[in-house]
């Protein structure tokens, strides 16, 4: 199941919150790199729970994650934190950006982590604004920007450090449809460079733009479709 | 599924997440400079408390310093003869020769005798109930007494060669005070000893032996013929050079009582005065304890501050942990923040104090000195104090879910 293919594996993953409520009830799912994924599902599915775990944002109660062929149970927490800052882009529908900060700044704020000069962390993240179409908007702050352009400036962030896996969290939640399908296409974009996808909506229409589509209900993966 | 190339890092270490310390900076001033007025209004408890204590040591060391200063000028080299008592426990009386011989000594720049004459006591009028003397001594003393304590007259004049054959008599500072008389101008009596005795000088006061400031100074030819005082003094004091004081010290008592020298006390008044200055320099622990309280406060102050400011904070912080910052990273980042404030607040504190104490002593014209000890401590204390406040928040910013703080 971990063939050098694969960026994210699942297996029978279960995740219970204090209270006993299982918000993942036996997940098993695995992600070939350079996959494009849209997860589905009504809300309380446990879609943005299977996203933090595959994000290592949080630990599973039991079963294991995969991120390339490492299980996560047998790696610290400082490496996750390692593991997110250097491979993995979250972008959120929130967007998450600091009002205080320009566009650069927010960008350059994405690739802290790394160790990386701040120079240096500068010059990718211009380079990762021009990407996502910014190039003109470097020092905007976050309320001088349109929701659709904020919410680029959150995927710059995410992207600036090549990650090699993508998650985003109803990414369009926020925004209206034009800007929307924007921000979508922009993500296909961006992964076809060969980072994973993995985006969450409930939008049927933006889902069905993915080659494939995992369908959840209860804690479950009901539904795994490719196009 | 695509095919892995031989850029493939899957089984590749996994990188570190790392926070350069000059990010690290960086990132802690970003966070305090969005809050200004807030970080300001922290930072001023803590400086305020800093400040006050620095203060309090400043002006009591200054003070300090004034006074040692002060007994500087009137010199530490003079020396004090007092009979001692016997081994039986009577009081020993100097001879009459002592004077002369210690005169004489070699290293002995000037010195004079003091007689005391117990059976008189003074008062303004003979109206005045005996019993009323208002602790008011008689000495009879050398002409060069004023010289020789290093104090002069307020009024008047000391005694002279008149004073030895007419009854003058001059006043110490708080006997003056004792008897209201402020000035010697026309004709001031005092009645001493059922005489009638002419004031012709009040004495500043005397700082190296304040004792004899409740005296009243009378010459010595007529303390023998109207009270038949005998000549043996009761008190020599004499300037040694400033070399050789101990060497003049140790051999007073031979010299002063051959027979017996272990009657003789030799003492050197700077010495008790310097260390009453020292006592009095110590800043009252009173005022110490009101600085302490005030530090307190300014740090319950940055710990609140701090405590809101995680708080407010929730999805910086998830977004952090997601951007690939440690546990540790982030309590290291708020602890950061308040360091800042705490070593701005403790800088402020210095200064804040040293001002005051500057003020203190230009207004007193004292010397301006704060101690060493207080511009290495005081900072030093509001920067741990304050820091250790941020240190509850901080844990608090780190045990946060990442998950949870970025559903706000």
């Amino acid at each position: 199941m971990t063939s050098p293919a694969t960026a994210l594996v699942l297996s029978d993953v279960v995740k219970e919150y204090p209270g006993g409520v299982a918000a993942l009830r036996g997940v098993s799912v695995g992600i070939g790199r350079s996959e494009q994924v849209a997860v589905v599902g009504p809300s309380g599915s446990g879609k943005t729970t299977m996203l933090t775990i595959m994000g290592t944002l949080e630990r599973p109660t039991s079963g294991v994650v995969h991120v390339g062929d490492r299980n996560l149970a047998a790696v610290s927490d400082a490496e996750l934190a390692g593991l997110r800052a250097h491979e993995i882009g979250f972008v959120f529908q929130a967007f998450h950006l600091q009002e205080a900060m320009t566009a650069v700044d927010n960008v350059a704020l994405g690739m802290l982590y790394t160790g990386e000069s701040l120079k240096r962390r500068r010059a990718a993240a211009s380079a990762a604004l021009e990407r996502v179409g910014l190039g003109h908007r470097l020092d905007f702050r976050p309320q001088q920007l349109s929701g659709g352009e904020r919410q680029r400036v959150a995927i710059a962030r995410a992207i600036a450090k090549r990650p090699k896996i993508i998650l985003a969290d109803e990414p369009t939640g926020n925004l209206d449809s034009t800007s929307g399908g924007d921000v979508v296409s922009l993500l296909h974009r961006l992964a076809a460079d060969g980072a994973t996808l993995g985006l969450i909506t409930h939008d049927e229409s933006i889902a069905s733009g993915f080659p494939r589509r995992l369908q959840m209900r209860d804690g479950e993966i009901v539904a795994d479709e490719r196009a | 599924m695509s095919l892995t190339g031989p850029e493939d890092l899957s089984r590749a270490p996994i990188g570190i997440a790392r926070l350069p310390v000059r990010e690290l900076f960086g990132t802690a001033l970003a966070g305090l400079a969005t809050r200004r007025l807030r970080a300001f209004l922290s930072a001023l408890g803590i400086a305020i408390g800093i400040g006050a204590m620095v203060a309090v040591v400043g002006v009591s060391a200054s003070a300090q310093a004034n006074l040692l200063a002060e007994i500087d000028a009137l010199g530490t080299n003079l020396l004090t003869v007092t009979p001692g008592q016997t081994f039986l426990g009577n009081n020993e009386v100097l001879p009459a020769a002592s004077v002369p011989m210690i005169a004489h000594m070699q290293h002995v720049d000037s010195d004079v005798a003091i007689y005391q004459v117990s059976v008189a006591d003074v008062y303004r009028t003979p109206l005045v109930p005996a019993a009323q003397t208002g602790g008011i001594g008689v000495d009879a003393a050398g002409e060069n007494l004023p010289q020789v304590l290093g104090t002069s007259t307020a009024s008047g004049h000391f005694l002279d060669a008149i004073a030895d054959r007419y009854p003058e008599a001059v006043l110490g500072a708080q006997a003056a005070q004792g008897l209201q008389i402020d000035q010697v101008g026309g004709h001031v009596l005092v009645y001493l000893g059922r005489t009638w005795f002419t004031v012709v000088g009040i004495l500043e006061p005397a700082l190296l032996d304040s004792t004899l400031d409740s005296e009243v100074f009378i010459s010595l030819p007529v303390a023998e013929r109207i009270f038949q005082v005998r000549p043996h003094p009761s008190e020599i004091y004499l300037r040694a050079s400033l070399n050789e004081v101990k060497g003049v010290s140790s051999l007073l008592p031979p010299t002063t009582d051959p027979q017996h020298p272990d009657g003789v006390q030799v003492s050197r008044p700077s010495d008790a005065l310097e260390a009453r200055a020292a006592a009095k320099g110590q800043f009252t622990t009173l005022l110490l304890g009101l600085g302490a309280v005030a530090l307190l406060v300014g740090a319950i102050g940055i710990a609140n501050i701090m405590v809101i400011s995680v708080l407010e904070r929730r999805s910086e912080i998830g977004l952090r942990r997601a951007l690939g910052a440690t546990r540790r990273h982030i309590s290291v980042q708020f602890l950061t923040e308040s360091a800042i404030l705490a070593a701005i607040g403790g800088l402020a504190g210095l200064l804040l104090g040293a001002g005051a104490t500057e003020v203190y002593a230009l207004t007193r014209h004292e010397p301006f000195v704060v101690p060493l000890y207080a511009l290495i401590a005081a900072p030093a204390a509001g920067f741990a104090i304050g820091t250790l406040a941020g240190l509850y928040p901080a844990l608090k910013a780190a045990r946060l879910s990442p998950t949870e703080a970025l559903r706000v």
